[in-house]
């Protein structure tokens, strides 16, 4: 395994990072988390998550605030000198405000907030997470806010550029063409809705999170 | 100088909130046609230069206050 670490970031009311703090040193990562206030220099880290939760309460909108943080400055510095990062539900909509990814996550179609198991299917490999796994997967949902939207010709792009993560077998929240994750344009920066640390015991339901890092 | 920003759902996206509360106007009994539901947002700025401060305002709404993908925005000049 690496000698450098993994970053966890950390807003105001982010509250899955100490869940997937966890779920690095579990697989073996060093983990330790980075404060939204705090700019930090990109080179220390092997990658980075943004983790889920209701990040300055999704005031505004979901991710908005937490997209102009001095944390989110570095890592947007860390993308451009090709740092892996991984967004998780509140992690995904902050990615998506800050232009990291394209699109952006709505309210589910149904209005309802959704927790449940889904299945999931792999259509493109991100450069990092989840190399070389089984093309279909279980994770669990927990979002209130994760239809995802591109307007056609974004979604074509998405398509043809092979940009599209991971669709859900049966579509929770009504995202245009059934995605739940997306990749940027370098593949080294994925989002998914989806909660992979909460799938890395039996105990929890399911393993396939355990595929993620 | 006070401005006022009026944040919409573009017409592309389906509003959820709009489709719920034309749901309960419906049944409360008032006839509605369509409803949708959006945000309004009051900035002060320090200055007396309209135009400049519009441009400043004009800048917010396009990088935070709204997100284009999904948001149109007018601006309201206050007196």
């Amino acid at each position: 395994m690496s000698q450098r670490k993994i970053g966890v970031l950390r807003f105001p009311g982010t509250n899955c990072d100490a869940d997937v703090l966890e779920f690095a040193r579990e697989l073996g990562y060093k983990a330790e988390y980075l404060w939204h206030a705090d700019r930090f220099s990109h080179q220390n880290w092997e990658a980075l998550i943004v983790p889920g939760g209701f990040s300055y309460g999704d005031h505004l909108r979901c991710g908005a605030l937490a997209a102009k943080s001095p944390a989110m400055q570095s890592l947007a510095e860390g993308v451009k000198n090709g740092v892996p990062v991984l967004g998780i539900c509140n992690g995904f909509q902050i990615l998506c405000e800050a232009r990291l990814l394209p699109g952006a996550l709505l309210k589910n179609q149904s209005g309802r907030f959704v927790d449940k198991v889904v299945g999931l299917k792999l259509q493109n490999s991100a450069e990092r997470f989840y190399r070389n796994m089984p093309v279909e997967m279980k994770l669990p949902i927990a979002h209130g806010e994760g239809r995802y939207f591109v307007e056609d010709d974004e979604l074509k792009r998405l398509q043809d550029q092979s940009q599209i993560w991971l669709t859900y077998s049966e579509n929770p929240n009504g995202s245009v063409a059934d995605i739940a994750g997306v990749l940027s344009p370098s593949r080294k920066v994925a989002g998914l809705m989806p909660h992979p640390e909460r799938a890395l015991h039996d105990w929890m339901g399911g393993t396939d999170g355990r595929s993620f890092l | 100088m006070k401005f006022i920003v009026h944040v919409m759902p573009r017409k592309v996206v389906l509003d959820t909130q709009g489709r719920s509360v034309e749901s309960v106007l419906q049944q409360q009994g008032f006839s509605v046609l369509g409803c949708r539901v959006g945000k309004r947002i009051e900035v002060d700025l320090s200055g007396d230069d309209q135009a400049a401060n519009r441009l400043q305002v004009e800048k917010m709404a396009k990088e935070i206050l709204t997100n284009p993908l999904i948001e149109d925005f007018e601006i309201e000049a206050r007196p």
